[in-house]
C-alpha cells in the first residue's frame, strides 16, 4: 500500500513570531524553520506502518519554494522513500493546496494520505479535510489510533466529549493529532542516504489549477499583552484579592 | 444575506456554544436559520427555535447523521447552501471535522476560528497559536466560516422560530461509526465555566488531580489540564487547554503546576483573571498571571481548598 504525506515548512514551534511594525503581517526574517509538528506524526506514522509491513511506499510531498526542500529531506531521512515539492512562491491557502494535492492523489492514487491536521502558523485545521471532499475519499481527522484493516482504516479520533472510533473504506484521508505517535530523530547515516533518495520538483503552474487567493490579508496586528500582574505572599492575600479586587469569587 | 448556523448538538441537548455562533451571525447581519442533523433530535430542534433572533430551524433527522459524520453532514449543509451567503459552524471538533469539506465542495475557502466581524466579509482571526491577530477579508461569493467561541457573547433563548423538518438523507456511504469513549463528568463544560482550574506536569500523576478537585467543587469550576499531563497519561485528552486543545476565556483560570508555553497560553489567556501555583519563580506563566503564588502545589491546594 502507498501512502502519500503532504508536510508543511513552518516556523519553529519554540519560536514566538512577532508581527512587523507596518502590520502588513509577521516577520519571518531569520526565524528559525521546521517541518510543521504535526506533519511530522504524518510521516512518524507513515513510517511505522512501512515497519509493521502494511505500507510499501511513502512518498512525502511539500509546496512552496526551494527552502521546503529541507523539510522534504527530513522526511526523507525519517523514512519516506521518495519526495515531491511542488514549487511556487505564492502564499496559497488551504483550498489551492488541496486541490494541487488532489492532482498527486489522482497521479500516485496512494490508499492512504496523512497529514498534520494544522499547520502551527495559519491554524486553520482545513487543508486534509479539503483534500477528502475534492477526491471524494472519507476523512479520519484528529487521528490518535490508526489500524489498517483489510480494505478498512479505524481511524480513533480525539473530539470534545472524548475518543470517537470511526471505521473508513481505504483509500482513506488521516490527519494527525498530537497524541498519534511521538516522532523519532533521524540518525545520521537516514540523513546521509536521504540525499541520495529522489527528490522530483514540479511547478505549480504546470497543473493547470487556478491558484488565485481567496482571500486578502487586510492587516496583521500583535494580541492585545497582558500585564505581568502580581506575586502574592500567602494563600490568605490570594483569596483576599480574588474575592475584593478581582471580584472573580465570593 | 441570508445566515446558515449548524448547530452542536448531542442529539439530546443544543450545546450552548451554538448561541455564540449566533451571536456572530448577528454580528454579520441578514436573516438566521439554523439546521440540526442529527437523529431522534427534536428536543434540540425545540431549543433551538427558542434562539433569539433566528427565523427557521430545518432538522434533518435521519440515521445518515446520528454521529454527524463528517462525509453526510457535510454533503448536506452543501445542499442547503444554495440558499444562503454565509454558513456559520462552531469552531469545535464537530464543525472543524465538516466545515471544509463543505467549503471546499462549493469551491470556496473556509474562514477559521473568527474571534469577531468587521463586516459581512472582513472578519479577524488568530493565527501562530495568537500570537498574531489577522484581519481577512474573503473574496468567495459565499463564506464559509468557523466561530471561536471565546469571542463571542452568547444571545438569548426568547425566540419562537418554526421548525421545518427537511428529507435530506446523504449517505456518502464510505464511513461508518464504531464507538465512542465519553468522558463523563458532573462538573461544567471546560468551554462553558466560569471558572477553570488545571494541571499540568507538575501535578505528578492522575491521582493528584484530586487535589484540583475540591476546589473545583467549591468554585463550581471545570478543570482542565496542559498536553505535557494528557500526554503523561494524568488525564484524559479532553480536558488539554491550548493551541490544539479547548480554547477557554473564563472570569477566573487557576494554572497549577503549568510552565505556560506558547501552546498552552494560546488556550487561555484571554481569560479575565489568571492565577498561577508554580514553584518556579521564573515561570513563563507569571507574565500573563495576575496573581501568583510561587510555592510548592502541594501546600498551596490544600490550604487554597481550607480558605475557599
Ligand atoms: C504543535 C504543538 C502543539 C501543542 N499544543 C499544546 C496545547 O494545546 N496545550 C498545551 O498545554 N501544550 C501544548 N503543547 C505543549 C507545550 O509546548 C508544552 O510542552 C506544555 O504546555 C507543557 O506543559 P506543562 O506546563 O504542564 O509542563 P512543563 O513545561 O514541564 O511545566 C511544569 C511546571 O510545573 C512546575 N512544577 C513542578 N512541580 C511543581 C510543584 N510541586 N509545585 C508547583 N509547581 C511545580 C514547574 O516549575 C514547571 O513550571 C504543544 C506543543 C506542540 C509542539
Amino acid at each position: 500500500m502507498k501512502v502519500l504525506v503532504p508536510i508543511k515548512r513552518v516556523i519553529d514551534y519554540n519560536v514566538k513570531v512577532r508581527v512587523k511594525p507596518d502590520n502588513s503581517n509577521v516577520d519571518l526574517a531569520n526565524v528559525k524553520m521546521a517541518i510543521n509538528p504535526f506533519c511530522e506524526i504524518a510521516v512518524e506514522e507513515a513510517v511505522r506502518l512501512k515497519e509493521a509491513g502494511t505500507a510499501t511506499e511513502i512518498i512525502a510531498v511539500s509546496i512552496g519554494d526551494k527552502s521546503c526542500q529541507e523539510q522534504l529531506r527530513t522526511a526523507l531521512a525519517l523514512g519516506a522513500d521518495k519526495a515531491i515539492q511542488i514549487d511556487t512562491d505564492q502564499n496559497l491557502d488551504s483550498l489551492n493546496v488541496a486541490k494541487l494535492l488532489q492532482k498527486v492523489v489522482e497521479a500516485e492514487q496512494p490508499q492512504l494520505v496523512i497529514l498534520g491536521k494544522q499547520s502551527i502558523d495559519s491554524d486553520n485545521n482545513q487543508t486534509g479535510q479539503m483534500l477528502a471532499a475534492l477526491t471524494g475519499l472519507p476523512q479520519g481527522t484528529f487521528a490518535s489510533e490508526v489500524k489498517v484493516d483489510g480494505d478498512k482504516v479505524n481511524v480513533t479520533r480525539e473530539i470534545d466529549g472524548g475518543l470517537q472510533t470511526v471505521a473508513l473504506s481505504l483509500p482513506a484521508i488521516v490527519t494527525t493529532d498530537l497524541r498519534l505517535n511521538e516522532p523519532r530523530y533521524a540518525s545520521l547515516p537516514n540523513i546521509m542516504k536521504a540525499k541520495r533518495k529522489p527528490l522530483e520538483v514540479q511547478p505549480a503552474a504546470d497543473f493547470g489549477i487556478d491558484l488565485a487567493p481567496r482571500s486578502t490579508l487586510v492587516k496583521v496586528s500583535p494580541p492585545s499583552e497582558r500585564q505581568a500582574g502580581i506575586v502574592v505572599e500567602s494563600v490568605d492575600e490570594l483569596v483576599e484579592k480574588l474575592k475584593n479586587e478581582a471580584k472573580v469569587i465570593s | 444575506m441570508s445566515i446558515l448556523v449548524f448547530a452542536e448538538h448531542d442529539n439530546n441537548t443544543l450545546k450552548a456554544d451554538t448561541l455564540k455562533t449566533v451571536a456572530a451571525a448577528q454580528a454579520i447581519g441578514g436573516d438566521i436559520d439554523v439546521v440540526v442533523a442529527g437523529l431522534n433530535c427534536q428536543a434540540v430542534a425545540e431549543a433551538a427555535a427558542q434562539i433569539n433572533g433566528v427565523n427557521k430551524v430545518l432538522v434533518a433527522d435521519n440515521a445518515a447523521y446520528e454521529h454527524q459524520l463528517a462525509e453526510n453532514v457535510s454533503l448536506l449543509v452543501t445542499e442547503l447552501a444554495s440558499d444562503y451567503s454565509h454558513i456559520l459552524a462552531t469552531a469545535l471538533t464537530t464543525g472543524k471535522n465538516f466545515m471544509p469539506r463543505v467549503a471546499a465542495l462549493l469551491d470556496v475557502a473556509q474562514i477559521s476560528d473568527i474571534i469577531a466581524v468587521e463586516s459581512a466579509d472582513t472578519f479577524v482571526r488568530p493565527i501562530y497559536a495568537g500570537n498574531a491577530i489577522a484581519t481577512v477579508q474573503s473574496l468567495d461569493s459565499k463564506k464559509v466560516i468557523t466561530v471561536r467561541t471565546t469571542g463571542f457573547d452568547a444571545v438569548a433563548t426568547d425566540g419562537s422560530a418554526e421548525i421545518i423538518a427537511i428529507a435530506q438523507a446523504t449517505d456518502a456511504g464510505t464511513s461508518s461509526h464504531v464507538s465512542d469513549e465519553l468522558t463523563v463528568s458532573e462538573r461544567p463544560d471546560l468551554g462553558a465555566a466560569g471558572v477553570v482550574i488545571s494541571g499540568g506536569r507538575g501535578m505528578q500523576n492522575g491521582d493528584n488531580f484530586k487535589l484540583l478537585e475540591g476546589i473545583a467543587d467549591k468554585l463550581g469550576a471545570a478543570i482542565g489540564a496542559s498536553r505535557a499531563a494528557v500526554d503523561a497519561g494524568f488525564v484524559p485528552n479532553d480536558m488539554q487547554v491550548g493551541q490544539t486543545g479547548k480554547i477557554v476565556a473564563p472570569d477566573l483560570y487557576i494554572a497549577v503546576g503549568i510552565s505556560g508555553a506558547i501552546q498552552h497560553l494560546a488556550g487561555m489567556k484571554d481569560s479575565k483573571v489568571i492565577v498561577a501555583i508554580n514553584k518556579d519563580p521564573e515561570a513563563p506563566i507569571f507574565q500573563v498571571a495576575d496573581y501568583g503564588i510561587v510555592g510548592d502545589l502541594f501546600d498551596v491546594l490544600p490550604e487554597l481548598e481550607s480558605k475557599l
